[in-house]
């Protein structure tokens, strides 16, 4: 844009000649002017008016512009100082003459770290992460530590470890070096995706677990180092910074948004529909994330749901697939606590539903992980199941970031195949599952204390509205905090897991044994007496 | 943008007169453009400028939205709707639609096209074995260590057993690992230095361990680090792939022995501010890789100061710490942070079993850091790349094992030492010089009298040549991003003894057919 300032003036010969270079045709008498803005300028503030006024729009342009090229969280909090910077006095600088040749200007400055990284380190202060630390710092333990913390809060599975601890005993040495396995088979380079005899084994205890029809196929498998890091990997490749996922929620707390830069958009489900997951709510939630201007990329659901613990039926996951087919969106399905249905209701899988009929099958990915289903925890092995192959060979070169040693996949071939072992293990641990369901179920029942009716995992869904003294946030949060600093048990508040109704919590009863639910019925009996006595 | 026409000479005053004393007669009018709308073409050009005006902006913020992805490529066979009539109420607008990955997906997706990673392929499709394919391809890109193996497989079949593995649990590993792997570092890099374990994190591996550590230190896509050139292939797809970060070449040349410099190291930085970025870190290996050459003491002081002086973060990755040979000492950043009262919050060290124990298998890799954020923040992220239980139950007792890791440190420096005398010499039966390295597991191999024409595609031709020809996989310079061509860098952990014969033989054979008249003037430093 440049400013010609132009004033008329008696014509020279030269300005005549000058006017029609320009504008190609020069004026005689009177000066025809069509100019935007004209009467602004004109006048006797023209001069400043005219040169604020292309400034101004500039700014603005260059504002907008910069505005556009900021991705994701513009740092309007700084990086908080680092506290020893805030207290102490810069450290001293103790170096030989020769090396003091440092320019002042740097010396004080603290090195900072990112926003992402400051963001991820605040979260260790949400309720869910304080409750599973001060629970797993302080175990309860019968007889040494009677007065420890009830770990209700993590999903993990100890009721089968028996089992497993066994068969590793007596099997370990010769699945990892035994047989014609040489050393360098497990210190050497992997393929980084997972071996192949791994991949094969694991999509036979899938179908396994599953029970039904749905089969596997090894070469569209990706194995990871643990399911979160599968589902994160999923929703990097699905999804651009910025771009959204809907996820039904109560949803579980952990968090795939750190590195991914995605967004989440919680699509609520009440207690009045027993927490079931409608399409009008998906529907309307998608509407509204579009015309708030995000894109919307998918739909990450967890079958059996995280912490309700219901299934997906049949007709729900058609409609979600036509939903995603409408809108062309694709669905993450989490089927991790696949293996922990009841007899009652069937879990259908949705590769059993993309197989059966004639889907897009591109937009269809499926998580699934060892440590849940197997009781291995630390083992950590997730698995992407996808029907895509851009996923699939971008998937596939991220695992370098996420790979499984060697000798836990030898471990796990060697295991996987034993299928003695893995129907013996898929037996008991579903009878034991049942027995300690139901026990903690009437257990809470005695205290007036209802669960959502669950058909699947492994914790329970418990109603406390009736025990929070102000029903909100804020009182389920005091009533946590009562759970976990006087009765020390450590449950997870609903609120942790996005749930838009407070006075839900979730308990996870597969850390616990059998003797052990007494114990913590009395903890919580303390509790709730409390507070129906203020109530 | 305003531009004001300064009063330089009387005819321009004339021509174009800005001065507000000017106007005495006719209007006084200060408007943009005005010498263009005047006139009688006036009422076009008064509304064709403007809206080309706009038509650019748009053409501009269109370019700067992130590209398209590009469609799947199954895109001609649409889904057919073989539904029941019951189901098939879709819209007809969504049916036809594709789903789509994402353009950073995407991009990954892309085939390999880097000459490092199609030889690796290449070689470890068709591997070389003595008995079984002897006409295979030896693989020298793939920096692993082989030659200590045997110490390993006794000591596991001597110490492994079921209890081991089965035994424990309470989910300790972590911690006991910790306290292990923190030993044995400190047995490696730390002489007269203990490192402390609450200052270790530990990841599956290296590369995540680099991958969490610039997504702490840098914030935003565009954020750059400094890197001295050559550097690791990999470093590309670590730091770049998933956290956007920018990797700036430092370049370092063969007339300096490929050591570092500060002036480089500024000259670089202060280009990058000028283009507007923001430097975050410089991220360096020692021992370098590829080149095999150790920072000097006085150079890490000097590389201290720099990043104090900037204010950026160091990235020290020692991951070869423990394959050291020869003469030259190496020193850890750490030892230097304990020694002086520095700012430490600034240095992070990654570090690896995959080589000095060469365990790649076991994925075990570790970030040291002094910075209480950075550990805090990569402790959350190691949720994503974690240790398996059975694999910390095994290392644990390995790594406490000292006098086993005492003598196989110690063992395995002499095989590398021996290997790399051997592999050099036979080099040098052909005219190929080495750069004199002290550590790491591969050479840097000088052939730029090989290649024709002395540019990149020379260099490029020669690697074909020894892939295809000789079938051996050693990595170009370029893919290190070497700034001059003719390098390349030969791992010999993966021969055995009797390999080498075989493998310069078959080099022989290449750089017969190269037989040039030209001779390049050579520098002085080399391996005589």
């Amino acid at each position: 844009m440049t400013q010609t300032r132009i004033q008329p003036r008696p014509r020279t010969p030269q300005s005549d000649a000058d006017a029609s270079t320009i504008s190609g045709g020069g004026p005689t008498t009177a000066m025809r002017v069509i100019v935007p803005l004209q009467g602004v300028v004109q006048g006797r503030g023209g001069l400043v008016l005219g040169s604020v006024i292309p400034c101004a729009l500039f700014y603005l342009l260059q504002f907008y512009l910069k505005r556009r090229h900021r991705p994701g969280p513009t740092p309007t909090t700084p990086p908080p100082t680092l506290p020893e910077a805030a207290e102490g006095s810069p450290p001293p600088v103790h170096r030989v003459q020769t090396r003091s040749t440092i320019s002042p200007r740097g010396s004080n400055g603290q090195a900072h770290v990112s926003y992402r990284a400051n963001s991820i380190a605040k979260q260790i202060d949400t309720p869910y992460y304080i409750g599973l630390k001060k629970a797993s710092v302080d175990p309860y333990d019968e007889e040494n530590n009677p007065d420890g913390f009830f770990q209700l809060g993590l999903a993990e599975n100890l009721l089968c470890v028996d089992l497993v601890q066994d068969w590793i005993v007596a099997n370990a040495k010769n699945s990892i070096v035994g047989g014609d396995l040489s050393i360098s088979g497990i210190a050497t380079y992997q393929p980084s995706d997972g071996l192949m005899e791994l991949k094969v084994a694991v999509a036979g205890f899938m179908s396994r677990v599953m029970e039904r029809s749905a089969s596997f196929i090894p070469s569209q498998m990706i194995l990871t180092a643990g399911a979160a890091s599968a589902i994160e990997m999923l929703s990097f490749c699905l999804a651009d910074a910025g771009n959204a996922f809907l996820v039904p929620s109560p949803y579980s707390p952990e968090d795939i948004k750190w590195r991914t830069g995605v967004e989440i958009i919680p699509v609520p489900c009440r207690s009045t529909d027993g927490f079931s997951l409608s399409i009008t709510a998906l529907d309307r939630a998608f509407t509204q994330a579009k015309k708030r201007g995000l894109k919307v990329c998918g739909i990450i659901i967890s079958n059996p749901s995280n912490p309700v613990g219901n299934l997906l039926n049949r007709e729900t996951l058609y409609s979600l697939l036509d939903f995603a087919t409408e809108n062309n969106i694709h669905i993450i399905s989490n089927e991790i606590l696949a293996g922990y249905s009841c007899e009652s209701e069937e879990f259908v899988s949705l590769v059993e539903i993309i197989d059966s009929e004639d889907f897009d099958r591109n937009r269809v990915h499926i998580v699934y992980g060892l440590s849940k289903d197997l009781s291995l925890i630390g083992v950590g092995m997730g698995v992407i199941y996808s029907f895509n192959e851009n996923v699939l060979s971008a998937s596939k070169k991220l695992t370098r970031f996420a790979s499984i040693s060697a000798p836990t996949q030898h471990l796990l071939i060697s295991m996987l195949s034993d299928t003695n072992f893995v129907d013996k293990f898929i037996k008991t641990n579903r009878e034991r599952l049942h027995r300690i369901c139901s026990e903690f179920v009437v257990g809470l029942k005695r205290l007036g204390i209802e669960c959502v009716k669950s058909n699947a995992g492994f914790y329970c869904w418990a109603d406390m509205r009736w025990l929070i003294c102000s029903y909100s946030e804020k009182g389920e949060r005091k009533l946590w905090d009562k759970l976990l600093n006087v009765a020390k048990v450590n449950v997870t508040p609903g609120s942790s897991c996005h749930c838009i109704e407070p006075g839900w919590f979730r308990c996870c009863f597969t850390m616990l044994t059998e003797k052990d639910i007494p114990v913590v019925m009395e903890r919580i009996a303390k509790v709730s007496e409390v507070c129906k006595s203020h109530s | 943008m305003t531009q004001t026409s300064p009063l330089r000479d009387p005819e321009d005053e004339t021509r174009r007169p800005v001065s507000p004393t000017g106007g005495r007669t006719g209007m006084r009018l200060i408007v943009p453009l005005q010498g263009v709308v005047q006139g009688r073409g006036g009422l076009i050009l008064g509304s064709l400028i403007p809206c080309a005006l706009f038509y650019f902006l748009q053409f501009y913020l269109k370019r700067h939205r992130s590209p398209p992805p590009p469609a799947s490529p199954s895109s001609s066979n649409l889904p057919e709707l073989a539904r029941t009539s019951s189901r098939s109420n879709l819209t007809s607008r969504g049916s036809m639609g594709q789903a789509r990955v994402s353009s950073r997906a995407s991009s990954i997706a892309k085939p390999n096209d880097s000459p490092y990673y199609i030889g690796l392929d290449r070689a470890s499709e068709d591997a070389y074995d003595e008995l079984e394919n002897p006409n295979g391809v030896i693989q020298l890109g793939l920096s692993e260590n082989r030659l200590s193996l045997d110490l390993i497989e006794q000591w596991l079949s001597r110490n492994l057993n079921g209890s081991i593995l089965g035994g424990g649990g309470g989910g300790f590993e972590y911690e006991w690992n910790r306290d292990a792997m923190a030993g044995f570092m400190s047995q490696i890099m730390g002489r007269a230095v203990s490192l402390n374990p609450s200052q270790l994190v530990l990841t599956s591996g290296a590369t995540p361990a680099i991958e969490i550590l610039c997504f702490c230190l840098a914030a935003d896509p565009g954020h750059a680090f400094l890197i001295p050139t050559p550097y690791y292939p990999g470093f590309d797809r670590d730091v770049r792939w998933r956290t956007g970060v920018e990797l700036i070449p430092v370049h370092c040349r063969s007339s300096d022995n490929f050591t570092l410099s500060i002036t480089a190291l500024d000259q670089a930085y202060n280009q990058v501010r000028k283009r507007g970025q923001k430097v975050r870190g410089l991220l360096l290996s020692n021992p370098s890789n590829p080149v095999g050459s150790i920072l000097t003491r006085e150079t890490l002081y000097n590389l201290l100061d720099f990043a104090r002086d900037k204010n950026i973060h160091i990235i020290s990755d020692e991951i070869f710490a423990g394959s050291i040979y020869g003469s030259e000492e190496f020193v850890s950043m750490a030892e230097i942070l304990d020694s002086e009262d520095v700012d430490r919050n600034r240095v992070h060290i990654v570090y690896g079993l995959s080589k000095d124990l060469s365990l790649p298998g076991f994925r075990v890799g570790a970030i040291y850091s002094w910075n209480e954020h950075v550990l805090t923040a990569s402790k959350q992220l190691t949720r994503f790349c974690s240790i398996s239980a059975p694999t910390q139950r095994l290392l644990i007792p390995m790594l406490s094992d000292t006098r086993f890791t005492q003598e196989y440190i110690e063992t395995n420096r002499k095989r590398i030492q021996s290997m790399y005398d051997l592999f050099v010499a036979g080099l040098e039966q052909l005219g190929i010089k080495c750069v004199k390295s002290s550590g790491g597991l591969y050479c840097w191999a000088d052939m730029r009298e090989l290649i024709r024409p002395y540019n990149e595609k020379g260099e490029l031709d020669l690697w074909d040549k020894l892939l295809n020809i000789a079938k051996i996989n050693v990595t170009p310079g370029s893919a290190c991003h070497c700034i001059e061509p003719g390098w390349f860098r030969c791992c010999f952990t993966t021969l055995s003894k009797k390999d080498i014969p075989l493998v310069i033989e078959r080099i022989r054979k290449v750089v017969e057919t190269c037989n040039l008249p030209l001779k390049m003037p050579t520098s002085g430093g080399f391996q005589s």
